[in-house]
């Protein structure tokens, strides 16, 4: 029997009861949010049962709504069951000011540079991850440009801040 | 005298030499390196100006043709590059973005190649085509049939090198 997004909310429902909200199916994508302190926990369930198995990590990165109090920051997985090739989306907010997350190295080799992508960008931190340093921007920058309070433009020029560039 | 000898002086001899036998070092990132191969070819025939010696290895080049974004993560390969050449050396600066870094007014690139090292001409463009690569050769053979000897050792040259923190 193929795998449904209804069997799979059903599943982690059972194991995790009231802690995953926020279900839905944008595009078809089964997509839900659980409490931050679990993720791993989730990671694991869906990865070892004999039925889910979701072992692929296809994506992880993080996205910053500044104006939702409390949890500014969520970090998404992208999970693929490869056998049924099924994909769904696991959501974990977090506050920005305590930005730590459990690291899923020890359970996908692949989240590795991904979470190293994510702290760069965005600054979450990865806890338990091996080698958190910044791997796409240089090591001097002080901030996580990602972040929506960055405007896009370099803010550090002195080149074009005059009224022919119009800043 | 007769036919066959001419009079001048060795500095004359040493700049005709030297403007017709430049050796380009290109430093391709990205569509202005297209161009440029375009313009090292057949059709527009980079060799017509004694140029058609690509080198890619620094030591043994006269200019470097930095043709491309330069991101602010590879602003110290390029200026290593620039610091194995040997003098006399000039640099081009081929397109928007080694100019000014172009459209990508943002955090992660290099707001034109003259922030790390000093730029002798700069091509317009995006990308520019072969014949304005071709002219900025052309000006930079002027540039080198018109230094004299002494340029490199004097104190303004000294002084230009010194406000990048070369020597």
């Amino acid at each position: 029997m193929a795998l449904t997004n209804e069997i799979i909310q059903q599943r982690l429902t059972e194991k995790f009861g009231e802690e995953l909200t926020a279900w839905g199916e944008p595009y078809g994508m089964l997509t839900f949010t659980g409490p931050k302190d679990l993720n791993l926990k989730v990671l694991q369930f869906l990865y070892d049962e004999e039925d889910l198995q979701f072992r692929f990590l296809t994506d992880l990165q993080a996205v910053h709504y500044p104006d939702n109090a409390g949890a500014e920051l969520v970090v998404v997985y992208h999970l693929h069951n490869l056998r049924d090739n099924v994909r769904i989306r696991f959501k974990v907010f977090t506050d920005i000011k305590t930005p730590d997350v459990f690291s899923a190295t020890a359970l996908f080799q692949s989240a590795n540079f991904m979470e190293r992508e994510t702290y760069d960008f965005y600054g979450v931190n990865f806890v338990g991850h091996p080698n958190l340093i910044r791997i796409l921007n240089v090591d001097e920058m002080d901030y996580f440009p990602m972040r929506k309070e960055f405007p896009l433009e370099d803010q550090t020029r002195i080149d074009k801040d005059d009224e022919m560039f119009g800043r | 005298m007769g036919e066959g000898y001419m009079a001048t002086n060795f500095e004359k001899v040493v700049s005709l030499a030297r403007k017709n036998s430049i050796w380009p070092l290109p430093f391709a990132t990205s569509c202005c390196g297209i161009e440029f191969m375009a313009t090292a070819a057949s059709h527009y025939d980079l060799a017509r100006f004694g140029s058609e010696r690509m080198s890619f290895s620094p030591r043994q080049c006269d200019l470097l043709m930095v043709m491309g974004t330069i991101s602010k993560k590879m602003g110290p390969i390029l200026r290593q590059v620039y610091l194995q050449m040997a003098e006399p050396r000039w640099v081009i600066a081929v397109g928007a973005c080694a100019s000014s870094g172009g459209i990508f007014d943002t955090y992660s690139v290099l707001q034109g190649i003259d922030q790390v090292i000093p730029v002798d001409v700069y091509v317009p463009g995006c990308p520019p085509r072969p014949e304005a690569i071709l002219d900025g050769v052309m000006k930079i053979q002027e540039l080198v049939h018109a230094e004299g000897l002494r340029r490199r050792t004097s104190e303004q040259y000294k002084d230009l090198l010194g406000s990048y923190g070369i020597q």
